[in-house]
Order: C-alpha cells, then structure tokens, then sequence
C-alpha cells in the first residue's frame, strides 16, 4: 500500500519536527541555548572547560562579516585575516590597548640613532613559538629577510610600508647576540615604529615558514596568546589557548571561535539567540534595541576612519574649485550623521580624524549653506548640467548605507541647483571604475593602518597615489611638498606643523566632502568582559573573558 | 535504455562546452580586476601588473581560455586566485554542504506539496483547497531573505527552539568524514550530534523548501485533477474502490509524471539558487562559495563552481527522464 506509506512519512516528519523543535530543553546544545541559561549549563564540549577557574566555558564565539583568506599575516591584506593573526602572532612593538601609541611588544626596549637610521630592539627571553622553535634575534632577521626578498605582490604591505620607489627602506636587519637586533635605514622614517607595530608585521616561527612555504597560511606558527586549531573555509576558524604563553595568567579565554555570517542582521539574531558571544559590524539602526536588551552590550570601536564624498578633480564641474566649494557648503553633514549613523559619527572637517597626531584643529567643516554654494555657483558659472552621483552598494564601517546617504545628497545638491543622478555598481566594479576617475562625485572611505597622518593624507590626496588611492584625482604640488617632507622628518612638531598646513590647503582646495569619522559599533553578551576594541579593526582577545 | 543514456551524455558536451565558454566571456567581461582585489584598495600600478603576470591573466583571453579546458579535460579545475588552493580540493565541502541542505528541501518540498497538492485536488474548491493554494501563492512570492529573518526571530530568538545559523555547535564541532553531517554523526556514532545538525538543517531547510513547495502543489494539484477526470478513475471509483485508494494509487501514479519533472527542475534550482538562504542562514554552500568568488573576481573559481552546478542540474535532468520510464512503463527511450 504506497499510499499509506506515504501518508505515514508525512506524519512521521511533522512528527519528527515538533520531536526536535520540543527536544531543545532535554538536550544541552549550547548552540540553541538561550543566554540566560548559560551560566547553569556548561557546554557539552569537556575540553573547553579543563582550564577553566569559573563554571562558565571560557570559550569566545566571534561573529563576523566574513571569512579570512589567508591566516599568514605577510601575505594579506584584508582586516578579516587580521583580526585572527592579531591573536595568533605578535608584532616586536604593540599599539595601545585602544589607539595606536606605541608600548613593548616581543621587543621591551629600544633604541634609535639621533640621525633616525639605526634602531636598536632588546627582544624579550624564554619566548617560544607554538611550534617550540625559540624567539630570539635570529628569529626576526628570518622573518625581516623573508619580507624583503618577496615582491610586492607577495608581500604587499612589507612593500607599502618598508619600500620606496623600489628600494628598501630597511638596508640592514643583524642580529647582535641572541636578544638584540638592529636595524639600518636608508632614509629617517618617520612613522617607522608605527609601521612594525602593524598586523602584517607578526613575527613567524622560521622552523614553520621555511617547511611550509606556500602552505603557511593553513598552518601559522606564531608566539602569540592563541594556537591555530582548525579552520573550516566560509564558516568557522578555531584558535585556543597557548598554554606556554610568555604572559604570565594571559589568555584568559580557553578557545575562539571566528564565525563567519555575512547578513548584519542576521549576525545579530545569532548573538540575541546566544549562538554568538560577540558579533561585529551592528547596523547603527540596531544600536538602540542591543542597549535595550538587558542579555546584550553595546561596544563602540574608538573611530579612526573617514567616509567622504569625493569629487573627481579633472572632470567638469568638479575641474573648477568653486563648484567643488560649492557641493562643500551645499551638503547638510550634521543632517546626515544624525539621520543613517545615529548620531554615532562625528562631522567631518579634515581628511583624518581628530585622535590622529597632526590633525588640525583649527579647521572648521564648511556650514550648510545652500546660499552661499549657489552664488558660488554662479560665479564659477556652472552650466547646470546632470552628473553622475556615485553610491556604495556595500555598507562599510564609515558609511552604514551608502545609497540611502546618496538620496539626502541628491536632495541636497538638487536645492542649490545641481542636478545628479545615483548610480550603482557592484562592489569590486565600483572600485575600479571610480579608480580609473569615471565618476563625478562618489562615496567612498578609508580605515587607518597605524593612526599616522601619512596613512591618511599622503595615502589618499597625493598625486604620488592618483591610479592608486587618490580617487579624487586630486594634485597640489605645494601639498605634495608639504607630505614628502613630512615622511621623512623626526621631529614630532616639525612634522605636524606640516600636516597642519597641508590640511588648510586641502581644505582650501575642497578636493572632497569629507562627511563623518563613524563610531562603528559591536554588540556581545553581558557577560564579556575585557574585550576592549581597536581603532584598526584588529582585535587582541588575549584580556577577554567570560563571567 | 543504455544507449539512450549514453547519447544523453554526450549530448552533454557541447552543452557544457558552449556554457564553459559563456560563462568565460561574461566574467571576464564584467569590469573588476582580480589582481586589483586580492592587493587591495591601495595597490600600486606595477604590483597589479606583476601580480596580473603571475596569474596568467595578462594572456589574450582565448590562449586563456584553452588552458583553462585543459586543465577540465585532464581533471584540473585550476586555482583559486584568492585562496591559492587547488579547486579539486577545497570544492568538495561546499558541495557536500549544499547537496545535504538542498536534498533536505526537497524532501520537505516533495512530501508537503504533493500532499497539499492531492488534498486539494481531492476536496477542490473546498476551504482547504483555497487556503492551500493561497499559501502556495504566498510561498512562490515570498522574499526568502525576508522569510529566513523571520524564521530566526520566530524560532530562535523567540522561541529558543532552534539555532540561528550554521551547520554545526561550533563549541562541539563535527569532525568531517564524508563532509555530510548527518551521516558523519551516526558514522561516529553520536546520535547528540546528528540531532543538533538536523536542527541546524529546519530553518534553512523550510526557507529554501517554500517556493519548491508552492510550486509542487500546484502542479500536482492541476495534474490530479486531470487524471481524476479520466476514465479509469471513473471505473475505479465506479467499482467502489475507496477514496483514498483511487486516489493514491491509481490516480497519484499517473498525476506523477509532471510533478516529477517539476521536482528535477526544482532540485536543481536549489543547487544554484541556494545563495540567499546560504548568506541567511551562513551555511557555508558552493552558492556562497560562488558568490563570493564573483566578488573577489575569482575568476577559475566562479567558473568551474558554475560548470560543477550545471553538470549537475544536467544529471538531475537525466535521473529524471529515466524515473520516468520507471513510473510509468509505456514510456521508452528507444
């Protein structure tokens, strides 16, 4: 009889379906466990809790946007590689716990030349790398020496940061003895010690690189807090506990786990649910129902980025600084940033936030002030012909919605007598397109490396980078000037009275909107404590622990 | 028979060729540049030349495109631009993750619409029927990425019932024999396990499965009320066989056909159309592997992700046409 075979299968799977909706409370998966319960409920996983002091497993899951694409530091470029790297590997000098001054790291002292080309690092003793290799000197002129030989699309940041025009800025890495190396420099480079405090820079095991070649980036050997465990492609990355770390008591936490879910939104009903403990990238929108909810913190990331409005400087309108000035004055920024960041975003003023070494204060934002951009207008005798405005099809940690920004700057611009119309691409093709300076005006920003003003102003208004980062197009030669001269000068004064003075000339010169520096924002469980966010992106999760 | 299949299969050369070759010109045609991608935002000139060089791209496209069905034809699929890892062996997780999920949807798919879709052709226009088929109507226009939302805020927020997202408790996570779950669990004997992943597969699995489902209910319902229209129907009932075993047996079995070729259609749109429920949910699938390939502009991925879908979609069609012959035995394929 197939007909009631099937009719029993029917019924046999709604069984089965309430069986395993009702079966949650009998079972303790953790995954579908509510967060109030977790305090009672131990997971199931024995292993997690071995180490741990508390009763509750000292294990992290990190919820994130995206997968990593490699877990060896040199090779990368994306920030969800380093927010892993940051924890298997170590830089010889850190940031700040939230800003990017500059501490001890496997190097605990050091020194500099008075002509800034010899730095000498004291590195730290009975260090070992997971693998058991020893830190010492000899180490880190591997890992210096397998920096430098690479090319630059091998190891893309050795090659921003540590090259000129080809030629390296390091001449010399030797080690002294087992716990001192010294570097040469070609050239004073100003940002230098910023630079090796930087995630790509995190000192490998020689032992594991050199065995591993291509392959390291599946099995990275650092001496950092965590040890790589297991990594399932678009899904999870597990780490844990390097229980011979140099730290005395530190890490706290037992294992990390890195998930991937790409939807905000649905990052956010993971950690509601208590699947996630901590989840990056909140929607500014959701900022209010994470404080509401008594389960959940909501964790501010200190904000150390810029989302403009660029206006490429060789196309007609934006060729005449007086309609650049004019889409400066027309466009409400305090509107905005009260309207799609929730008021968790400063107005821009300058190409680089405040908490940045060398930012001019006495630069104001320029007013709305629709009048005033149509006499400007007017005067620049602007033809009142259509331009294409560009809006981001991605949000981004400096822009929350790139295309509903766009409609109020559409609005804005159309009051003053600019007519425009939004266009789109996707993400990838956006990029390129705007690099090759086929847009008018589009959205865009950036997130700092190291905090320093190079990595802001040079980066993205000097000519040097116009086909690179420059997207605006945007060519001064006094600036220019202002910024080569500043890479290469040590005093910290000098060097920012430079950087003052180029930013009066860009404000001048009105090469973009600048619109707001966000504060992006996390949420995670009440119970977290110590995670203390990083104005990179790039978390240490080596203080974090969960009560 | 036999012959049949084989002509079938290879008929699917040229198809699989000339898809090879689309897929080829479109990707290349969109603009974005791999090179540009994997260095960055900030990359200079000269590295994404250099880097251009290294991956081949700067060939002319068709001396590209020949070396890419060399490597097809001798069981290479090339490289992830962005991974550097070897097609062959990072594909086979996501396959599996997709096939468990999919065949999952089909299942709830298959047993709820053909059901919905006999019940209401066997009461028609009764309330049942109308309200049948307006959830069918529903189910084909809802958003999916707006229904898996819901599902989550119902189910899991709300409910605690079951879990957001994943295919896994990744604090007690699966070790991966043959990449399907369900039966890694029971391999390894651990029946906690397999109950956690069937969980992980309900929400998923129930957004994927509601336009398969409309869908199915439909067709069935259209094609039992044709078959309950005929003849022998009419004899059956005549002879005072019951309902149910009319219904069943003599007229479910010949409503079938179509209902089967709806039910190949919609396997295979669920092996390529999975992306939405994929990001959703972040079941990590080969519609995400995909997707985020064509963001990166990994070019050999996308294209050998979209051969292995279309090979696939192909086959399905095939054990399909050949079920036919097994359902209904006046069909033969000589």
């Amino acid at each position: 009889m197939k007909g009631k075979k099937y009719i029993l299968a029917f019924i046999l799977l709604l069984t089965m379906t309430v069986f395993l909706a009702a079966c949650n409370t009998s079972d303790s998966d953790s995954t579908s466990t509510d967060s109030n319960s977790d305090s009672s409920t131990p997971s199931t996983d024995s292993n997690t809790t071995d180490n741990s002091t508390s009763s509750t497993p000292q294990v992290l899951v990190f919820g994130r946007g995206a997968d990593s694409v490699s877990l060896d530091p040199a090779i990368v470029t994306d920030g969800e590689s380093f927010k892993v790297t940051q924890n298997l590997f170590e830089t010889l000098l850190n940031f700040g716990e939230q800003d990017t001054t500059i501490h001890p790291g496997l190097a605990k002292e050091w020194q500099v030349s008075d002509d800034g080309l010899t730095y000498t690092f004291q590195l730290q003793e009975g260090v070992k790398f997971h693998d058991g290799t020893d830190f010492n000197a000899e180490a880190v002129v591997k890992n210096i020496n397998r920096w430098k030989a690479g090319t630059e699309e091998d190891f893309y940041y050795f090659n921003s940061m540590f090259k000129a025009e080809g030629a390296d800025i390091i001449t010399d890495v030797k080690a002294e003895g087992d716990h001192t190396v010294v570097f040469t420099l070609s050239r004073p480079q100003a940002p230098f010690l910023k630079n090796l405090a930087m995630s790509p820079f995190g000192i490998a095991s020689p032992t594991a690189f050199e065995a591993a070649g291509d392959k390291f980036g599946d099995n990275p050997v650092g001496t950092g807090p965590f040890k790589f465990t297991e990594w399932k492609r678009n899904d999870s990355i597990t780490i844990e506990k390097n229980a011979d770390y140099w730290q005395e008591g530190l890490p706290k936490l037992d294992k990390v786990i890195f998930r991937s879910i790409p939807d905000n939104s649905a990052r956010l009903n993971a950690l509601t649910a208590g699947d996630i403990d901590l989840a990056d990238g909140i929607n500014p929108s959701d900022g209010k129902s994470v404080e509401g909810n008594a389960d959940l913190q909501l964790i501010e990331r200190p904000s150390m980025n810029i989302g403009y409005l660029g206006l490429t400087n060789t196309r007609p309108p934006f060729d005449n600084k007086l309609v650049r000035q004019a889409v400066n004055y027309a466009i409400n920024k305090q509107a905005i940033v009260d309207a799609f960041f929730e008021g968790r975003a400063q107005v821009a003023a300058n190409p680089m936030p405040s908490s940045i070494s060398g930012y001019n204060e006495a630069i104001e934002p320029y007013p709305y002030d629709p009048e005033k951009a149509k006499s400007l207008l007017a005067e620049a005798g602007y033809d009142g012909k259509e331009i294409e405005l560009w809006a981001m099809p991605v949000p981004r940690p400096y822009m929350p919605d790139g295309a509903k920004v766009a409609e109020v700057i559409q609005k804005n611009l159309e009051d003053v007598g600019i007519k425009s119309k939004i266009v789109t691409f996707e993400w990838a093709t956006y990029l390129e397109k705007a690099k090759n300076g086929e847009a008018d005006a589009f959205m865009l920003g950036w997130t700092g490396d190291n905090g320093d003003a190079d990595n802001f102003i040079y980066t993205l208004l000097d000519k040097d980078n116009i086909g690179s980062n420059n997207y605006a197009y945007y060519s001064n030669d006094e600036v220019h000037d202002l910024l080569i001269k500043a890479q290469s000068e040590t005093d910290e004064n000098v060097r920012n009275d430079l950087y003052k003075q180029a930013q009066t000339i860009i404000h001048e010169d009105a090469p973009w909107v600048p619109l707001a520096h966000s504060t992006p924002l996390l949420a995670a469980k009440a119970g977290v404590k110590g995670f203390l966010p990083h104005p990179t992106g790039s978390d240490k999760l080596d203080n974090v622990s969960i009560e | 028979m036999l012959h049949y299949i084989g002509k079938r299969l290879l008929h699917l050369i040229p198809v699989l060729l000339g898809m090879t070759f689309i897929v080829f010109l479109i990707i290349r045609a969109i603009p974005g540049d791999p090179a540009q991608v994997i260095l960055g935002q900030q990359a200079t000139a000269e590295a994404i030349a250099a880097l251009r060089q290294k991956l081949g791209l700067d060939n002319a496209w068709y001396v590209q495109y020949f070396d890419y069905l060399k490597g097809v034809f001798t069981g290479d699929l090339g490289e992830s631009l962005r991974t550097r890892q070897s097609i062959i062996s990072e594909v086979w997780p996501y396959l599996a993750a997709t096939f468990e999920l999919a065949f999952f949807a089909i299942i709830i798919a298959v047993i709820l619409g053909v059901n919905a879709g006999i019940i209401s052709a066997w009461f028609q226009n009764s309330w049942f029927d109308y309200l049948a088929m307006v959830i069918a109507l529903i189910g084909v226009s809802m958003p999916i990425f707006w229904l898996g939302l819901m599902e989550q805020w119902v189910f899991s927020i709300n409910l605690g019932w079951l879990p957001t997202s994943g295919r896994e408790n990744v604090r007690d996570p699966i070790t991966a024999i043959t990449h399907f779950y369900l039966i890694d669990t029971l391999l390894q004997g651990r029946f906690d396990q397999f109950i956690v992943v069937l969980k992980h597969l309900l929400l998923p699995g129930i957004a994927l499965a509601t336009i398969p489902t409309a869908i199915i209910a439909r067709m069935t319902r259209a094609s039992m009320l044709e078959v309950m229209r005929s003849d022998f129907v009419r004899t059956a009932r005549s002879k005072g066989q019951k309902m149910f075993i009319v219904v069943y047996k003599h007229a479910l079995k010949n409503a079938l056909i179509p209902v089967l070729t709806v039910v190949g259609l919609q396997t295979g749109m669920l092996l390529g159309g999975a992306i939405l429920t994929e990001t959703i949910f972040s079941w990590p699938g080969i519609g995400r592997y995909i997707y985020e390939a064509i963001g990166f502009r990994d070019y050999p991925v996308i294209q050998s992700g979209i051969l292995i879908v279309a090979f696939l979609f192909v086959m399905i069609n095939l054990i399909v046409d050949i079920l036919y012959t097994v359902i209904d035995s006046r069909i033969k394929y000589n």
